[in-house]
């Protein structure tokens, strides 16, 4: 047992890394992905919209940590061959970012009044010129609000690697606590570090809010 | 004693001051209706009849009794003033009876076995019997300003207040709305309206209060009022009217 | 691939979803009082207690649920607070759930038009009874979404007690792991099963929704 110190306190903060690793390679994967399935989820195609309906309804259905853990053991099943921890765990948030921010650009696309696509249509352009000039800007702007909500579960959601063993913050905190004998310290320490990286985002999302409510 | 006594009434929403001493008498079975600009402190008026806003200073009685805001028995008050509003304001969740038998059930005018006759008679007076059970949300808008009268009329009261009740609806629908007012004018009741219906105020009412800038500008009978307007604001609100 | 083994796991299996289930309902019900409290708290005129309700939601909304579950049963005991694995899973449940419960009831009471209430008071109704019959109703049916779906998330966020030893379905899975090495099958299993349950739970709210608010939409 040893008292908590610089060291710790540094430990904690090196693990950071991990949790903005986490979150960025789960947005790098998941956002792409996500806008497919939003995009598939209002296609004309019945078929393409309830097999994206279903997709997401099924990884909305599951633990976080259920998934997390399915493709921890599942990818060498899958795949025959061990992969490292690190790609099953970023399939698992890929797929999860993707469920979440999917449904909620779905909702920003089909928020925008079918008139507007009427009037694109007029304008003689093209079906993918009026998404991309006229549709997307109108439905990333009503979608921001909750998708910067969806960020901070992301960045909470993280945590749940530690689960796995991967040291980024929350391990961190178990790793310093333990070694430390000082959980309340340490653990308020990790709360503090979440709460000052995830705060700015909810007010970021409220304001948006608040001016998108403004503005209507 | 009249029904309605108003005397001297001051009325100020942050700096603006709406009603600047207003005084006025309403006699039992009396049809009045207040007419002028937008701004002028018509509905602030209707609303301090029944406490929705209470007075700064003078004061208003209802059959004798001051009516404010803290007075003991609001509620038993409230059951003898009935009012109708722009926005009909029917509950969207309660079917068209239990819109109109709420308030009679819950105060114990009525019980259970006799609402629905109740609900029935007062439908019946406003003309949509045939509509007892459906919802709110399916009836056209002089539709649901009917019912919202009729939820009024469940609660018997002995004095109606109207704050521009048709004037969010279509033109087309006004005229069901008035006709069933005028009917309940020809029955006795109490009413005070404001209203931009001139065609109505003209015929139905018994006298006209034109209020202007917070003040009872100039009253009298319909006829006269409006065929010779004693003051000039008067005179250019009833051009500007027509 | 071999899902034979987990076979005679059933019974435990099933016992843990019980666990599961009851951890839900008991986070559910206590996170949703704590909601209706701090909403009327919120709505009040008390300013420090308004304060306190506000730090407690951004407390606890932006910090992780698994953190808030390590204070609850690693970090109280040092203040004498000692709970039993399953209490303290319930506490911090109830404590994350009640914390997104407050915006919910708060966003669907001020859904309400105020000039409903007017409406209620002329009719010489009490305070008591336009809440309850005037704006409760209709408020239920806006906030209705939001709460269903926020209990998912938490039926779905029980899996988190399995880290202090909580005897729910995510902790048998690591029991039935243990016991077989069979680790991809047993959480394969386990997925399904919390999927099974979020649908029925799903399709129950739908059927309860749709029985109970039977009013047309505003148009």
């Amino acid at each position: 047992m040893r008292s908590f110190s610089l060291i710790d306190f540094v430990s904690l903060f090196a693990a950071l890394r991990w949790t903005v690793a986490l979150v960025v390679l789960a947005l790098g994967f998941g956002a792409p992905l996500a806008l497919g399935l939003a995009m598939g989820r209002i296609s004309r195609f019945a078929g393409l919209r309830w097999t994206m309906a279903a997709c997401i309804q099924i990884v909305q259905s599951v633990p976080l940590l259920g998934l997390l853990f399915f493709f921890y053991f599942g990818m060498p099943v899958f795949l025959g061959i061990q992969v490292p921890a690190l790609v099953a765990v970023t399939v698992a948030y890929t797929l999860y970012t993707a469920a979440f921010l999917g449904e909620i650009w779905r909702g920003g696309l089909e928020a925008v009044k079918q008139a507007q696509w009427e009037a694109g249509a007029c304008l003689g352009v093209s079906a993918w010129q009026q998404f991309r000039h006229i549709i997307a800007p109108q439905a990333l702007r009503l979608s921001l609000p909750p998708t910067v909500g969806f960020l901070v579960q992301l960045i909470k959601g993280t945590s749940l690697a530690s689960i796995l063993g991967f040291v980024e913050l929350a391990r961190a905190g178990q790793v310093v606590s333990a070694a430390t004998f000082q959980p309340l310290l340490t653990y308020a320490l990790v709360a503090a570090i979440y709460f000052a990286l995830c705060l700015p985002f909810t007010l970021w999302s409220r304001s948006l809010e608040a001016r998108l409510d403004g503005s209507r | 004693m009249a029904l309605v006594e108003i005397r001297d009434v001051h009325k100020t929403f942050g700096k603006v001051e709406v009603l600047k001493g207003v005084s006025l008498d309403v006699e039992e079975g009396e049809i009045v209706t207040i007419i002028g600009r937008s701004g002028s402190g018509k509905s602030t008026l209707l609303r301090c009849i029944n406490a929705l806003e209470s007075v700064d200073s003078g004061e208003i009685r209802v059959e004798g009794e001051r009516v404010h805001a803290k007075m003991p028995d609001l509620k038993k008050f409230r059951q003898r003033v009935g009012i109708v509003f722009q926005a009909f304001n029917l509950f969207p969740h309660l079917k068209v009876e239990r819109n109109v038998t709420l308030a009679p059930l819950l105060t114990g005018r009525t019980d259970k076995a006799r609402a629905r006759a109740l609900a029935e008679d007062v439908l019946a007076r406003v003309g949509l019997a045939d509509k007892i059970d459906a919802w709110p949300e399916q009836l056209s808008g002089g539709q649901q300003q009917r019912v919202a009268i009729a939820r009024c009329l469940a609660m018997a009261p002995h004095l109606m207040l109207f704050d521009e009740v048709t004037s969010a609806l279509d033109p087309e629908l006004v005229g069901e709305v008035l006709k069933v007012m005028e009917a309940m004018a020809k029955q006795g009741m109490t009413m005070i309206l404001v209203t931009h219906e001139m065609g109505f105020a003209r015929n139905v009412a018994n006298r006209i209060v034109f209020m202007h800038q917070g003040r009872v500008w100039e009253q009298g009978p319909p006829a006269k009022l409006f065929a010779s307007p004693e003051t000039p604001e008067l005179a250019s609100f009833i051009a500007s009217a027509k | 691939m071999n899902f034979l083994p987990l076979w005679r796991y059933q019974n435990q299996l099933i016992d843990g979803a019980i666990v599961t289930l009851e951890l839900t309902v008991i986070s559910a019900v206590c996170g949703l009082l704590i909601g209706v409290a701090g909403a009327v708290a919120l709505n009040g005129r008390i300013t420090p207690l308004r304060w306190l309700v506000r730090g407690y939601i951004e407390l606890f909304r932006n910090t992780p649920s698994l953190i808030q579950l390590f204070i609850v049963f690693f970090v109280l005991p040092n203040f004498g607070l000692k709970l039993p694995a399953f209490e303290a899973a319930a506490v911090a449940l109830s404590l994350y759930f009640g914390a997104y419960s407050v915006e919910i009831v708060r966003a669907g009471l001020d859904s309400i038009p105020r000039n409903q209430v007017e409406a209620g008071q002329c009719l010489g109704l009490s305070g008591w009874q336009v809440f309850r019959h005037i704006v409760l109703p209709p408020a239920l049916r806006n906030a209705y979404p939001a709460v269903t779906s926020q209990f998912v998330l938490l039926l779905l966020g029980t899996s988190l007690a399995s880290q202090v030893a909580t005897d729910e379905l995510f902790h048998v899975a690591g029991f039935i792991e243990s016991r077989t090495y069979r680790s991809f099958e047993v959480y394969a299993v386990i997925c399904v099963i919390y999927f099974a349950m979020a649908m029925s739970f799903k399709a129950l709210f739908a059927i309860i929704g749709a029985a109970a608010f039977r009013w047309p939409r505003r148009r």
